[in-house]
């Protein structure tokens, strides 16, 4: 179960962490009002991260489950997880950016491209917040189960690929607890496993998020 | 910061890394019509709504009964949500010492943090008996209010502190240079001036109500039937999509999908209200 968890987020972080980033970057740099593109997506993002799981779900299963014939597979309930946390990555990573004071800037003075000051500067100024994201979509991401039932599937063995269904940790707990006479034991074992890992999860995030409001203020 | 000018290349990767974000929410909707395309055009609306019961095996497809539940179950959790997480934030951001308001906001930040099937596997084990003893069988619409109230708690309580905190300062110091006692600067000053933030939250946890599937699923019963009390079963929108989506085949498992599609329509209803309501940008549903 913790493998397959764990690579169900593999896939998911895989999938949704450079779509977010470049979404992100794009959307800092059209800024907050005047672009209309920049706008819908906006909406768009907005009405996905209001999306139900469940429906999430069904949308993973339709599309990658069936039609796309990845059938009860860690990748199809990856690649649904990623479509959930996604939001949440872009709305963090874009505060990231524009957390970054102007002053960093000066590297146009420079005559360095602008692809150059992307990737040695402000990348590496912004990373704790990337990180900070980075840890919340995961978490998020682990806490999902209606997302899951249906498209990583309840399959409860060492899965042999990423094409393997493989049941998550949460999803274990749903069926313990709903399906399995005197499963109370297992299932209590099962979620105060969930609750520590998001606890670390949480408790990498606060110190990273400090970390980040300490360096902007330097930088300021 | 904005980067004034891009490389041409670079701009146009991330211009298609964007579009593919947004695209998911228009690919969702599609899907969704697609699948739910078969059960709308043999199934005439009237079907939808005054069928006798639930029954795709039978040919009977009411989903009246489920709306009514989840309705009924949002809105009793916003019932006792909304004063709760209000009071929250009205505490923290006038009486309580900083110490105490930090440890508060931790708090509510595990509490957002917790997955949903741990809300309901605890509800199982510890509310569900308790109201038992009261009525049984216990697992009943009071169960499904009580921990959906407490999984959008931290929802409301985190906007409301956010649209409090972001009150402009002079406007308090003003109120308290009038010589205004501190609860008629709550209630004549700060609540007035907070409240389009305070409502964009209050949206956005009725949407999380509506969509949550796990804790409710297991605390309802899933009975389909539209309760006739607080101590009865009933089956949420949600839940009826979870149980049953295992062995759906053709026509119930389009029907599924209508019922995904009525979510989703729902959902988008609530957070466009939101985005209007709001001040400024969407706050984090935390």
């Amino acid at each position: 179960m913790l493998v397959s968890t764990l690579l169900i987020l593999a896939v998911c972080m895989a999938v949704s962490l450079p779509l977010g980033l470049g979404a992100a970057l794009w959307l800092s740099e059209v800024g907050r009002n005047g672009h209309a593109l920049g706008r819908v997506l906006r909406r768009l993002l907005d009405v996905l991260a209001g999306t139900p799981s469940i429906v999430i779900g069904l949308f993973g299963n339709a599309l990658f489950s069936q039609a796309l014939g990845l059938g009860f597979s860690i990748l199809a309930g990856g690649l649904t997880l990623a479509c959930m946390v996604l939001p949440l990555l872009i709305r963090t990573t874009e505060e990231a950016f524009s957390a970054v004071p102007p002053s960093c800037a000066a590297p146009r003075a420079l005559a360095l491209s602008e692809t150059r000051t992307l990737a040695q500067l402000l990348l590496p100024v912004a990373l704790p917040g990337l990180m900070a994201g980075f840890l919340l979509g995961l978490g998020r991401a682990l806490a999902e189960t209606a997302a899951l039932i249906f498209t990583s599937g309840y399959v409860d063995r060492m899965p042999e690929s990423l094409l393997d269904s493989g049941r998550a940790l949460s999803v274990h707990i749903y069926d313990l607890a709903m399906h399995v006479g005197g499963g109370e034991g297992a299932a209590y074992a099962a979620a105060s496993t969930l609750i520590l890992l998001i606890l670390l999860i949480n408790a990498l995030f606060l110190a990273l998020a400090g970390l980040w409001r300490r360096r902007a203020l330097q930088l300021a | 910061m904005r980067l004034a000018r891009l490389d041409p290349a670079l701009r146009v990767g991330l211009r298609g890394l964007a579009f593919v974000s947004g695209l998911i929410v228009l690919l969702i909707l599609l899907l969704l019509l697609v699948e739910a395309a078969p059960a709308l055009s043999t199934l005439g609306p009237g079907q939808w709504l005054a069928d006798p019961g639930w029954q795709p095996s039978g040919g009977r497809y009411n989903l009246l009964p489920m709306i009514v539940g989840s309705a009924l179950v949002a809105l009793g959790a916003l019932l006792l949500a909304v004063p709760l997480g209000l009071g929250a934030a009205l505490f923290a951001q006038f009486y309580a010492p900083p110490g105490v308001a930090r440890l508060r906001r931790r708090g509510l930040e595990l509490m957002a943090g917790i997955p949903s099937v741990v809300y309901g596997f605890w509800a199982l084990l510890v509310l569900v008996p308790l109201i038992r003893t009261l009525a049984p069988p216990g697992q009943s619409l009071l169960a499904g209010i009580l921990v959906l109230a407490l999984m959008i708690l931290p929802t409301v309580a985190v906007t409301a502190d956010a649209a409090l905190a972001a009150l402009p300062r002079a406007l308090l110091s003003a109120a308290r240079a009038l010589g205004l006692g501190r609860v008629s600067r709550i209630t004549r000053v700060a609540l007035p001036a907070a409240r389009a933030g305070i409502l964009t939250g209050i949206v956005l946890a009725l949407g999380r109500a509506v969509g949550e599937t796990l804790a409710v699923l297991m605390v309802a019963g899933n009975v389909v039937q539209v309760p006739g009390s607080l101590l009865d079963p009933f089956r949420a929108l949600t839940a009826n999509i979870a149980l049953e989506m295992a062995y759906a085949a053709e026509l119930h498992r389009s029907a599924l999908f209508v019922c995904g599609l009525v979510l989703f329509v729902i959902t988008v209803g609530l957070v466009l209200l939101a985005a209007r309501l709001s001040p400024q940008r969407l706050p984090h549903a935390a």
